[in-house]
């Protein structure tokens, strides 16, 4: 009865459009991390308008994520979103003043100081908040019968606060390398000189983080240890990425750091799901067990399916339409 | 006092969904209003159609992004407060609200950036057809959201099995028994709002002699569709209650204040119910009423609230004075639509002081109207979540302790405060300014489409030390 195994390509679509809202919001939310120590206030109005075109773009991934979660795996609704209720609402709350300060903040003249650190906290919060949840991934969540059982507090550990900055710093290098990309003199110089430590710290992070996974759980110490396999070939291309990174801002190169991030961040993601592949709500429960109806992933898939090409391709026109460097008095007011 | 997560969960959604709902209740009527003012610019090429639609869109996209950050909040409401409801209804409500949130994404993506931004960069007819496109998608937005409301008001075309909702026909899920008439009461409603918000903010322009001619044609267009509308929405609203009667009985009795079933009930203008004593303490009513509205017969039979125990029933006063208050103003409404018929002869419309002073004020009504509705329909539905299938207290997230509701609830209203004020504060700024600055902005090439409040020029602060007085607007 039934012919495809719509769980497994619901797994693929929302696994795409996770990492397309890190890699796309993570650089907007790394600009905004990256915010208070920027060089001048002219400098400020620069970055944020290199990302103003495309924030909220970025962002409606993330809500489409979320509404594709209950449709297609309410388990992972029901169960993720209780055990990280503190959390989701200081990611929202973090969004939503970041949203708001990017409209407001041009508007302002006398009070735009605090749209500024609305902009900055904002971003912060949310970036750190969203590590967290990764955090907690690996952890697993203490379930019975469907139902998160932990605490209220039980996503606040040690293992997820190293996880929240290190997504921090992995934003925020996003950040610097796409202010690369996108801007010239003062700021590129700020950029390039912020980029190495920044990349330091992703590493040190990531690396500390690579090695306490494994004592964290079980499994994902039996996937990786059991047998050395091709597994190991994800954290060697990370490695590679980062090299890259540090080789071409040593050139002064303008879009490969940008890029050899991106792979980093990639490469490092495969390497998450690899670890824990095919559950979703670990331990407990995969992909399958999380998924809803067969005719209602159909009746969700049919629609989406049309959607998703014309997200893209709007998607790829708003970059197309402002590529290129953003300069002061430029862009939007 | 022990904390209550689940009246605390209660109190948090209806804060968060009260809030929000504000919002596209206003834009769903506002995009249709922008659709016909550009409909009639493309076809008379009357600058005065222009103008106003260029200043109510600048409305229109401030309202529009107050109206989506709210949403983002409502669409993790469920996860992180009803979790046991999410699991149970996602099979239905999980495709509801995903197809929402596309159809949505949609309208936002494309064409609004060509409505806010591209007047002088698309032909004229394809800004017109953005237009048309924006109301349609406020109305997809509608479709969905109410239809999974009413699902969960008159659950149809799903069955339980091993306590989660299976779909057993989409097309009866969809369009359950209560949905047609919620949704044209609903869309009516929005009408209503935009209408009457238009005719406020113009009759408060021509007050102050500004814009006469442009706010006079507005005045005048929302006043003939507030005299069509304002007595439709009394008869949608009375074919809605029919349909409640026959799906929530309950419902019905508690907006009646009737707790005994019985025949020639009256309808009660003034009466404190009193859940305790299960009776009325007081109590002022027009005998025989509430049976003709109710079965169009005197003697027909009116179900109280006896017919289910205590604990299946509504809070009953929230109910009843809701009820009263949407009531009341829906007849408002129709006395101001009729008053400016009144007031046509001699164009006494535009120029009477006290009418116009009438209009500024009955710009709230709607709003209130349409919340004391929610409640209506909401708290009447109580103690049910899935109605007769699934209570409250069974939806709300097992792991939630009172703790963690009360902080959030506290959060959400610190947020929203904060962000919202500042968010009315921008609007009126917007208001005050007018159509005058608008028609002076010129359409700068920087500007990138689609984000809404960059539509708006007007500055934040009121008085800006830094600004030229030279120049008019923003920047």
């Amino acid at each position: 009865m039934e012919l495809l195994d719509l769980a497994l390509i619901w797994a693929f679509i929302i696994g795409f459009g996770v990492i397309m809202y890190v890699l796309m919001d993570g650089f907007d939310l790394g600009v905004g991390i990256l915010f208070p120590f920027a060089p001048s206030e002219p400098d400020r109005d620069i970055m944020m308008n290199s990302v103003a075109p495309v924030w909220d773009g970025n962002e409606t991934w993330l809500v489409l994520g979320g509404a594709g979660l209950l449709g297609a795996f309410p388990l992972v609704y029901s169960i993720v979103i209780p055990a990280l209720y503190i959390g989701v609402f200081l990611m929202l709350a973090g969004l939503i003043f970041r949203g708001i300060a990017f409209e407001f903040r041009f508007k302002a003249r006398s009070s735009r100081y605090l749209w500024n650190w609305a902009f900055a906290g904002g971003s912060t919060v949310a970036a750190f908040a969203q590590g967290v949840v990764v955090g907690t991934y690996i952890q697993g969540y203490e379930t019975a019968n469907g139902v998160f059982t932990g605490g209220a507090l039980d996503w606040l550990t040690p293992f997820t606060v190293l996880t929240g900055l290190g997504l921090l710093a992995g934003y925020a290098l996003l950040g610097s390398t796409w202010l690369i990309m996108k801007t010239e003199g003062q700021l590129q110089e700020w950029a390039y000189k912020i980029t190495l430590p920044l990349l330091i710290a992703v590493l040190v992070v990531f690396g500390i983080i690579g090695i306490w996974t494994p004592f964290v759980d079980d499994m994902v110490r039996e996937r990786w240890f059991s047998n050395l396999g091709i597994i190991w070939v994800l954290p060697a291309l990370t490695l590679l990425c980062a090299f890259q990174v540090f080789r071409s801002v040593r050139n002064r190169s303008e879009g490969m750091p940008f890029v050899a991030t991106m792979g980093l961040f990639i490469t490092t993601y495969l390497g998450l799901v690899a670890s824990r592949w095919p559950y979703l709500v670990p331990p407990e429960y995969t992909l399958w067990d999380a998924a809803s109806a067969y005719d209602s992933q159909l009746f969700l898939l049919i629609g989406l399916l049309i959607v998703i090409p014309f997200v893209l391709v709007y998607t790829a026109w708003t970059y197309w339409v402002f590529r290129g460097k953003v300069r002061a008095g430029e862009g939007y007011h | 006092m022990e904390l209550d997560p689940l009246i605390l969960s209660r109190i948090q959604f209806a804060f968060v969904v009260s809030f929000h709902a504000l919002f596209p209740v206003f834009t769903i009527g506002l995009a249709s209003y922008i659709a016909v003012l550009e409909g009639l610019s493309y076809k008379t090429k009357n600058p005065v159609w222009m103008k106003l639609s260029s200043f109510w869109t600048t409305v229109f996209a401030v309202v529009f992004s107050m109206g989506v950050v709210s949403g983002i909040v409502m669409s993790f409401q469920f996860g992180t407060n009803w979790s046991n409801f999410s699991q149970a209804s996602a099979n239905f409500l999980g495709p509801m609200l995903s197809y929402e949130v596309i159809t949505a994404f949609f309208l936002e993506a494309v064409f609004l950036g060509i409505l806010l931004f591209g007047r002088d960069r698309v032909p004229p007819g394809v800004h017109l057809f953005s237009a048309i496109m924006i109301a349609i998608g406020t109305f997809l937005s509608a479709f969905w959201i109410l239809s999974a409301n009413s699902w969960m008001q008159t659950p149809a075309g799903a069955e339980l099995r091993d306590g989660v909702f299976h779909v057993t026909s989409w097309s009866e899920a969809i369009f359950n028994p209560s949905f047609q008439l919620r949704f044209f009461h609903k869309v009516t409603a929005s009408f209503l709002t935009g209408g009457f918000v238009v005719a406020g903010v113009s009759a408060w322009y021509l007050l102050k002699g500004r814009e006469v001619e442009a706010n006079r044609k507005a005045l005048s267009m929302c006043l003939w569709l507030l005299l069509i509308l304002a007595p439709a929405q009394l008869v949608i609203g009375d074919f809605h209650g029919l349909n409640t009667l026959e799906h929530q009985p309950t419902k019905v009795a508690a907006m009646e204040g009737n707790w005994e079933t019985s025949r020639n009930v009256p309808l009660l203008l003034f009466a404190i119910p009193d859940q305790e004593s299960q009776s009325n303490l007081f109590e002022i009513g027009v005998p025989g009423l509430a049976s003709l509205i109710l079965t169009h017969e005197w003697d027909g039979e009116v179900p109280g609230l006896k017919e289910v125990s205590v604990d299946e029933q509504p809070p009953v006063g929230i109910v009843f004075w809701s009820f009263r208050i949407m009531v009341g103003l829906g007849l408002l409404m129709i006395l101001f639509a009729v008053a400016g018929l009144i007031l046509r002869s001699g164009g006494r419309y535009w120029r009477s002081g006290w009418f116009l002073q009438g209009m500024r004020f009955m710009s709230v009504a709607p709003f209130v109207a349409v919340l004391t509705g929610w409640f209506v329909t909401e708290f009447g539905r109580a103690p049910w979540l899935v109605y007769g299938l699934m209570t409250q207290a069974e939806s709300v997230t097992p792991s939630l302790t009172g703790g963690m509701a009360l902080f959030t609830l506290i959060g959400y209203i610190v947020v929203y405060s904060l962000v919202f004020s500042a968010g009315v504060y921008y609007l009126m700024r917007v208001l005050y300014e007018g159509m005058e600055s608008s028609e002076a902005e010129p359409d700068t090439q920087s500007e990138r489409p689609k984000r809404p409040l960059s539509a708006a020029h007007t500055s934040f602060e009121l008085h800006d030390p830094n600004e030229q007085p030279t120049k008019q607007g923003g920047h």
